[in-house]
């Protein structure tokens, strides 16, 4: 095996809080999306490394992080089809200027 | 060892354009940071000996969703120049809770001791995956399926010129 698995981890866990650093303070909505991007990533490259690592005889690792990927694939095309239709009826897509449930 | 360094410099690759990522200005750098991180972590799948997965992820992130990122940005592309920064007024109050969640992650990840099992990858671990789809996980396999179904009409739906 190329590195240990603590490796792994901790590149997950700092690609994580990029992402969540991304989800919370971006301003346009479209960056934040990928932000939850590199959040879904970084829980990918934890269980494919404890797959790896600890159960590599098992294909329930690499099944479940197929099973994110798709709910990954399906979050950002209902995710930016909500973006493009905000944008058509309210002209922005900055998350500060979408505020149509608190008035 | 070779690969072992090219597993930091990877690493340092893959977090640097995660880092450009959320703090870009320019969406579309933003966007072509994140295909870059993407890459990044396909690398780390095929070390991770992930075969499938990292062909899935070329395919379905860099693929599908970046293009999909891209095709947002230049839709919604007018507001870029009027924006008044990248980060909203909590960036700073968020970059020290993020940086805490790394810190206690790992810390955690240090002290918490993992039983390691040094076992190769069976050779038809990709045969596997395939036969886990149709016995142990059929339903959620079919139940993905829907979801994505799903997803896919919800989208066209949600974006759709409406004509009244």
């Amino acid at each position: 095996m190329v590195a240990p698995l603590s490796w792994y981890l901790f590149l997950g866990a700092a690609l994580f809080g990029i992402g969540f650093f991304g989800v919370l303070a971006r301003r346009n909505a479209v960056a934040v999306l990928m932000g939850v991007e590199l959040m879904l990533n970084a829980v990918n490259i934890n269980i494919l490394a404890f797959w790896r690592f600890v159960r590599p005889d098992d294909p329930t690792g690499q099944i479940f992080s197929i099973f994110v990927l798709a709910v990954a694939a399906a979050e950002a095309a209902v995710g930016l089809a909500l973006i493009i239709s905000i944008y058509r009826t309210r002209r922005t897509v900055n998350i500060d200027e979408i505020d149509l449930l608190k008035h | 060892m070779a690969l072992q360094i090219l597993f930091l410099i990877v690493a340092i690759l893959t977090l640097g354009s995660a880092i450009g990522t959320v703090i870009a200005r320019n969406l579309f750098h933003a966007a072509l940071f994140l295909i870059g991180t993407f890459a990044g972590v396909a690398f780390f799948y095929v070390l991770l000996q992930a075969e499938f997965l990292a062909v899935s992820q070329v395919v379905v992130y860099i693929g599908a969703i970046a293009t999909l990122i891209i095709f947002a940005i230049m839709l919604t592309r007018s507001v870029m120049g009027r924006e008044a920064g990248a980060l909203n007024q909590w960036a700073g109050i968020v970059a020290v809770a993020s940086a805490l969640i790394i810190a206690a992650l790992i810390w955690l990840f240090t002290i918490v001791k993992f039983d390691v099992n040094p076992q190769p990858v069976p050779d038809d671990a990709i045969a596997q995956i395939g036969k886990g789809f149709v016995s142990t996980y059929v339903i959620p396999f079919e139940v993905v399926s829907i979801l994505l179904l799903v997803a896919l009409i919800g989208a066209i739906m949600l974006a759709r010129e409406r004509h009244q």
